[in-house]
């Protein structure tokens, strides 16, 4: 018999994805960390700038943490220029990953709809759209109305108490298939000959001098011409091995997902005010996200209300999702930083280069880090898209303050 | 009668009270105390819906909660997506039909309400079976606390459903007589049809309580703070995998039973039993003493066990050690078992001899719901004899009991369950003892030989339709290829295969596909681990989460004293933060546009008023007041006279703006703050952190006093004669009360403090009385300004008669990201005070660049309209292609009634050295000429503010 | 959800609680004495562990008193810190 339910059926994955590598003792380049951003550097050191002798060392299993973790959501209709030009750049990437890695990411580009509930969130939104359009983003401002043509399913009654008052929207936006990118940067990967070592938790640098020269890890010292960190919310962790501080704060994202159901969301609708964002994912679950919880923590779970405020936040928004359930919640530590955009760059060490800090927003950026991450490592020096994003920012005070736009830099 | 497959006796329904429900278009009927599912299988029904993946018939695989794949959609009362037939109560007029692995959400609003309620309490025992009930009678007669929350409709769990004998009576009875007492008990709650589904830090532990469709509440969310919590959660009995192991009619032993024992239902008339595990034997004992015929019961293991064997010779059951199910036939429905001869060790598999029946139980041995332990933090490890994951370690203050800490017998869980309660009520210091416990039958304890899956005779697709996941449709063959694929983790083999991702989260594949995937790899389940049991156990209604936080109630709505009249005048309202502001007054006929030029003109040439209740107040007292606000505020604040006002500009430690409002100085140690309306909750934290942990050696005390005070601005030309007329005891003349001062005395008989402050430029008072004289004196000014046409304004006309005079407003035109400086309002920044905070910050590179971003004003060219706010600025009269550069935006923007054109606030690159230059905002697809000013539009001289 | 020992109220719920981070961090005596660096060290770079922790709550539902504790950002086991330490950040 033929599948009935629509959705029902992803893609098969190849039948070959990548080996399980033991590292060896030394490489031109060493990747801390397995996620969507090490893989993604990994591939445009090896594919860009010819450099394949890369070990990605993963503490756990390859891609697990906020990789797997994320609610999937790719939009590049940033407020600064800085972050518009990185994350356009990355959005530019998704549109060929699919044919470049040969795997079906199941990218949608379904748009995006960022809601403003209040005079000053309209204000922002329209500040946002022009400052897009220039920039060659697509966006659009839509009022309430436009909003519920572009998502039938959204409450726009004035009688919420916060009523829907117009959004952003950007239909090049949309979600991928987290896996899928990880898997298929993996397999392309482990074809150009990078060794993928799971279960490999660095736990320390080692030096000369001022220059990092090698990793320690659980699996013993690996030498490396650079090393490049790719660890999210461990990045602090990492760089206390070193003395090095830096302004991250990890705090838990909590996510849920809904059971199966019939197709009903047809974008992607964010926001801010009430803290939630939400999709139906391909098999037809609905993904949720919330705000932070407020508080440190290495824990990957938070704070039972945090999902009951944003469930609230999704029911008003969206009346249809009454009694849908919630089959599964989880958490992430994402890594935040003071002005909610991240940290790229070369760091005090010669040889170590970081790459952290993108909070709640590090999915989207995906392939956009990688390319840019490549560039600096292979070069030593920063690409010029990310050059806005070093460390010295926080010194002279040039911040890249994305809060105003993005309260959940999504 | 309620189906052909109901005995004439027997179980806990009621036959008495018959349920008409309809099924996939048909008429049914069950009884009172069904599931959906029982009265199914009463009326022969097997197959509930089909496989997602494969479209093929899809049956009853359980009598509870870990249900897999008799997925079905409610109809009727309301609809409802994808719950599980097994725990759906049966009730009159229910209409429901099968799914295909998919729900529809319902199109009309939920009219049902929900609620959560909070509960503390000393012992909280999940789960109220044999060991559930045996800790919470230990606990509570040792004066603990306790509450008990059981998923289903009645307590008892699994005794419910077996026919056991406690006391040599039925089990039930004892349920009963342990329920009255814990009833009775004066600190024990009762919590049936309960689920705790999540275990928070803390032991924190969240329930949903489905209270059904006839309560005032549908369901309620239990957020329970235990000081010790436990666990008594069962087991899920663990299916068989072997080709074509999904056919209807095909479920575990267990279930049969409890369909029997507690449903009345003889689930089919001629069953194959297959199972590795002894607990099978009494489940195909019960049925044929049902009048079942049992064709065989096949064991895998090469031996049967002595004692079942000989209860079942005494029947005249056939028992087949070495032997297993490979196959099966049938579609809707299985018409036969495959049996083969088999040998556990070497996996060799005989020819195969099918057996017609019409159901097929199985038993893998047992699985413990360890769901709750593990979120806890409880550590869980592989347990080789039971083949299964059991709680391993220790979690303080959280005790596994039971079958969800491994154990079998009815005698040991009783057991188990009252050491728990006792470990519990002694952790808190109550002295406890275990009750004697009931006796029981005298069965051996159950032993099993886990075995992952059965050869699969087809060798074109072997493990094709070796179904792991009924939820997934996922197959031993999906697992062989994410393992070929070069996938070693179990959570990738999930993510591949989609094992475990279902509804029901793997409750039954989980441990089964963990052990094949150690086969595949060749290592031991040990290695292989599982994945993380998360929250919520079984799936929560978003709506059930939400609760009572909707609509009105999403979040609090703050209204002034005189929100009323507003309402009784027509006021559209603005939210601001929590608060609820008039927007505007519109007259008959008017449009906002036409409103706010009205209110506008009103101000400017004879009075209006306006409710600024919403602004925050605070409160500052103590010996070092003064001293405190030199230090928050960019200004001096100490050099202020009592009795007189000052506007404040607050920063952040890193320079940009955050807070402004007025100052005045009250008396010689106290000074009474405004702040803006939205951000006065985060003013107050930021000055309590400040002085609490840094400036710890300065006395003084922060009070909030925003909802204290009503205040109305009465401004224009014509409010000094409004205010004279109900303020006759007040000297209201310019030399006597100047500009940036204060005075009490009576204003419409009402104690008040009057201020001569002005955000409009004009002449102007704000009048502070008391929250509650606030609507009597606001009806007094009003009429007092009767014959100079008073008129009230919203916050539109607010905005922009402060923008006709360039005063920021902070959130709208600054985000963040601007100092002092950049508003232009240097003056405001003490250069005399040592430190405040936020002055360092300035000197930094980036916050001293002189080309910053400035605050400026903007005139469009002639015959253009009113600029959109957040209009982007170019330079260029044509648009270059982009990345197109852009020198800042409009903050504010509005239609002047007083100076005949539009205007607009903006900040822009080095603003004040473009005045008088020419820029473009970029509105939709057009580039509108707009001239760059001084952001001072009217009275630039400040000659209107005296009158 | 932590339960989190306020000194003054006693044991409350953590949505009663303000969070705070890094505990102890001095703003400079004389910030016209620090490079744009020390002073940007003051402004935002804090503390990460994992592990032990020690930082700041305010109990914004109750006494709206700002205290320390020690907390692991991994298990989130809460101890208060000693007396005298309290003091010195509650004052």
């Amino acid at each position: 018999m033929a599948p009935r339910t629509p959705g029902a059926d992803l893609p098969d994955h190849p039948d070959r994805l990548w080996r399980a590598a033991d590292p060896e003792r030394s490489y031109d380049v060493v990747i801390v960390g397995g996620g969507g951003h090490g893989l993604a550097t990994a591939y445009y050191l090896a594919v860009n700038h010819g450099i394949t002798d890369i070990a990605v060392l993963e503490r756990g299993w390859l891609a697990g943490g906020n990789m797997a973790r994320n609610t999937t959501i790719i939009r590049s209709n940033y407020l600064w220029d800085e972050s518009a030009g990185l994350y356009e750049h990355a959005l530019k990437l998704w549109e060929g990953l699919e044919e470049e890695l040969d795997y079906p990411l199941l990218f949608s580009q379904r748009g995006v709809l960022n809601l403003a509930h209040s005079l000053q969130e309209v204000r922002d939104g329209v500040r946002r759209v022009g400052a897009n359009r220039l920039n060659g983003i697509d966006a659009e401002w839509l009022d309430a109305e436009q909003a519920a043509e572009a998502c039938p399913i959204l409450n726009t009654s004035p009688d919420l108490r916060y009523p829907v008052l117009g959004g952003t929207w950007q239909p090049r936006a949309g979600i991928a298939k987290h896996d899928h990118v990880a898997w298929g940067l993996a397999r392309a990967l482990d074809l150009l000959g990078v060794d993928l070592v799971q279960g490999c938790e660095v736990t320390g640098f080692e030096r000369a001098g001022d220059r990092v020269v090698g990793v320690q890890t659980t699996r013993g010292p690996i030498r490396a011409g650079r090393v490049a960190l790719a660890a999210a919310g461990h990045t602090s962790v990492l760089a206390d091995t070193l003395g090095l501080r830096l302004p991250l704060q990890s705090h838990p994202l909590q996510a849920l997902v809904s059971e199966l159901l019939e197709p009903v969301h047809p974008t992607v609708v964010m926001s801010n005010a009430v803290h939630v964002y939400v999709s139906q994912a391909h098999k037809g679950e609905l993904v949720l996200g919330a705000g932070i919880d407020s508080y440190n923590s290495y824990g990957r779970r938070g704070a039972f209300p945090t999902i009951e405020r944003e469930l609230a936040a999704a029911v008003e928004l969206f009346p249809v999702f009454a009694r849908a359930h919630a089959v599964r919640t989880w958490a992430g530590v994402v890594d935040v930083t003071p002005d909610a955009s991240a940290i790229m760059g070369r760091t005090p060490f010669e040889g170590l280069y970081i790459n952290c800090g993108w909070g709640t927003g590090g999915f989207k950026a995906t392939p956009g880090v990688g390319w840019c991450y490549a560039h600096t490592i292979a070069k030593d020096e920063p690409h010029p898209l990310t050059e806005p994003f070093g460390l010295e920012r926080f010194t002279t005070g040039a911040l890249i303050d994305e809060h105003g736009a993005a309260g959940v830099a999504h | 009668m309620s189906g052909s497959f109901r005995l004439a006796e027997g179980g806990r329904i009621d036959r008495d009270r018959p349920v008409a429900f309809r099924f996939e278009g048909r008429d049914y009927q069950g009884c009172a105390g069904d599931t959906l599912a029982s009265a199914l299988l009463a009326n022969g029904v097997h197959q509930v819906g089909t496989g997602i993946r494969h479209g093929r018939p899809r049956g009853i695989a359980s009598a509870g909660a870990e249900e897999p794949s008799a997925l079905v959609q409610i109809v009727k009362p309301f609809p409802e997506p994808m719950l599980t037939a097994t725990t759906v109560e049966l009730r009159d007029g229910l209409e429901a039909h099968g799914l295909p692995g998919q729900g529809r959400l319902a199109a009309d609003p939920d009219p049902a309400r929900y609620d959560a309620m909070h509960a503390h309490c000393d012992v909280l025992v999940v789960g109220a079976g044999p060991a559930g009930l045996s800790a919470a009678l230990a606990a509570a007669r040792a004066g603990a606390r306790v509450v008990v929350a059981d998923a289903d409709t009645e307590f008892g769990g699994g005794l419910l459903g077996s026919g056991e004998l406690l006391d040599h009576a039925p089990a039930a009875d004892w349920v009963r007589r342990v329920t009255a007492e814990l009833a009775r008990g004066p600190d024990v709650r009762l919590l049936p049809r309960t689920t705790v589904f999540g275990h928070y830090d803390g032991n924190y532990l969240v329930a949903l309580e489905d209270r059904g469709p006839d309560a005032l509440t549908r369901q309620r969310t239990w957020h329970i703070r235990a000081r010790e919590a436990v666990l008594a959660t069962g087991a899920h009995e663990r299916p068989l995998v072997f080709a074509d192991n999904d056919r209807p009619g095909t479920m575990p032993a267990g279930a049969a039973r409890t369909y029997l024992h507690r449903y009345g239902v003889v689930a089919g008339r001629r069953a194959v039993v297959f199972t590795t595990d002894d607990g099978a034997y009494p489940a195909a004992l019960d049925l044929w003493g049902a009048g079942a015929e049992i064709a065989a019961v096949v064991d895998a293991r090469p031996e049967a066990p002595p004692f079942w064997a000989r209860r079942c010779a005494e029947a005249r059951i056939p028992v087949l050690p070495g032997h297993a199910v490979v196959g099966t036939s049938g579609e809707e429905h299985v018409t036969a078992a495959h049996i083969a001869a088999f040998d556990p060790d070497s996996g060799t598999i005989g020819a195969a001899d099918p057996q017609a029946c019409d159901l097929l139980l199985v038993s893998g041995g047992w699985n413990p719901a360890v769901h709750l332990y593990s979120q806890a933090g409880g550590p869980v490890a592989f347990d080789g004899a039971a083949g299964a994951f059991l709680p391993a370690g220790s979690v303080p203050g959280v005790h596994p009991a039971g079958a969800a800490s491994g154990l079998r017998t009815t005698a040991q869980c009783l057991s188990s369950g009252a050491v728990a309660g006792v470990q519990a009520a002694s952790r808190l210091g109550l002295e406890a003892a275990a009750a004697p416990r009931p006796e029981t039958d005298a069965h051996p304890v159950p032993k099993g030989r886990p075995l992952w899956r059965v050869p699969d005779p087809d060798t074109e697709a072997p493990g094709a339709r070796q179904f792991v996941d009924l939820a997934r449709d996922a197959t031993v063959a999906d697992i062989g290829r994410a393992v070929g694929a070069g996938l070693t983790s179990v959570e990738h083999i999930k993510r591949f295969t989609t094992v475990g991702t279902g509804h029901d989260q793997g409750k039954t594949s989980g441990t089964l596909s963990t052990g094949i995937i150690a086969e595949l790899l060749g290592t031991d389940p040990s290695e292989v681990g599982t994945t993380t049991f998360r929250a919520p156990y079984t799936p929560v209604a978003f709506a059930a989460l939400a609760g009572r936080e909707r609509g009105d109630l999403y979040d609090p709505v703050r209204v002034t004293a005189m929100h009323d009249w507003h309402v009784g005048h027509g006021a559209p309202f603005e939210n601001v933060g929590q608060w609820k502001r008039p927007w505007y007054y519109p007259r008959r006929g008017e449009d906002m546009e036409a409103a706010v030029l009205r209110e506008c003109r009103a101000v400017r040439t004879g009075v209006g008023m306006q409710d600024v209740s919403t602004l925050g107040k605070i409160d500052v007292q103590g010996p070092d007041a003064a001293a405190f606000l030199d230090l928050v505020y960019t200004n001096m604040m100490s050099t202020l006279k009592v009795g007189r006002i000052r506007y404040g500009l607050m920063c952040t430690a890193d320079g940009m703006v955050f807070d402004d409002g007025t100052v005045m100085r009250t008396g010689e140690n106290r000074y009474l703050l405004t702040t803006t309306s939205g951000n006065a909750a985060h003013v107050l934290e930021h000055l309590e952190d400040w002085l609490q942990t840094e400036w710890t050696h300065l006395r003084v005390h922060l009070t909030s006093v925003t909802e204290q005070w009503a205040t109305i601005a009465l401004a224009g030309p014509r409010s000094r004669e409004v205010l004279a007329r109900v303020a006759a005891g007040i000297d209201l003349d310019n030399a006597e009360f100047p500009f940036m001062s204060w005075r009490n005395g009576a204003v419409a008989g009402r104690r008040a403090r009057v201020c001569r402050i002005s955000f409009s430029g004009e002449l102007a008072f704000e009048v502070n009385v008391p929250w509650w004289h606030g609507r009597h004196v606001w009806e007094a000014l009003y009429e007092a300004g009767g014959p100079f046409g008073i008129t009230p304004y919203g916050t539109e006309t607010m905005h922009v008669l402060r923008a006709e005079k360039g005063f920021p407003i902070v959130g709208q035109d600054t985000d963040g990201t601007v100092t002092p400086q950049d508003l232009g309002m240097g003056w405001a920044v003490s250069r005399k005070k040592a430190d405040f905070i936020g002055r360092r910050s300035f000197s930094r590179p980036d916050t001293a660049r002189t080309d910053r971003k400035q605050l400026v004003g903007l005139i469009p060219a002639a015959g253009e309209g009113v600029l959109p706010e957040g209009t982007q600025l170019v330079e260029t009269r044509v648009l270059p292609e982009p990345p197109v550069p852009m020198l800042g935006h409009v903050t504010s923007s509005y239609r002047s009634a007083v100076l005949g054109t539009p205007f607009a606030l903006a900040l822009v690159r080095g603003g004040r050295d473009r005045i008088g230059q020419t820029v473009y905002g970029h509105v939709g697809d057009r580039l509108v000429p707009v001239e760059i000013t001084d952001p001072v539009f009217y009275d630039k001289e400040g000659a209107r503010r005296d009158g | 959800m932590m339960l989190i020992p306020c000194p003054w109220c006693g044991p409350r719920n953590e949505v009663e609680f303000h969070y705070g981070g890094q505990a102890d961090v001095a703003c400079p005596r004389d910030p016209d004495a620090v490079s744009d660096a020390e002073w940007a060290r003051f402004l935002f770079f804090r503390a990460n562990p994992m592990g032990a922790f020690t930082e700041r709550w305010m109990h914004r539902a109750g006494c709206r008193r700002w205290f320390t504790v020690r907390r692991d950002t991994v298990t989130h086991e809460i101890r208060p810190v000693g007396a005298e330490q309290e003091r010195a950040v509650t004052v």
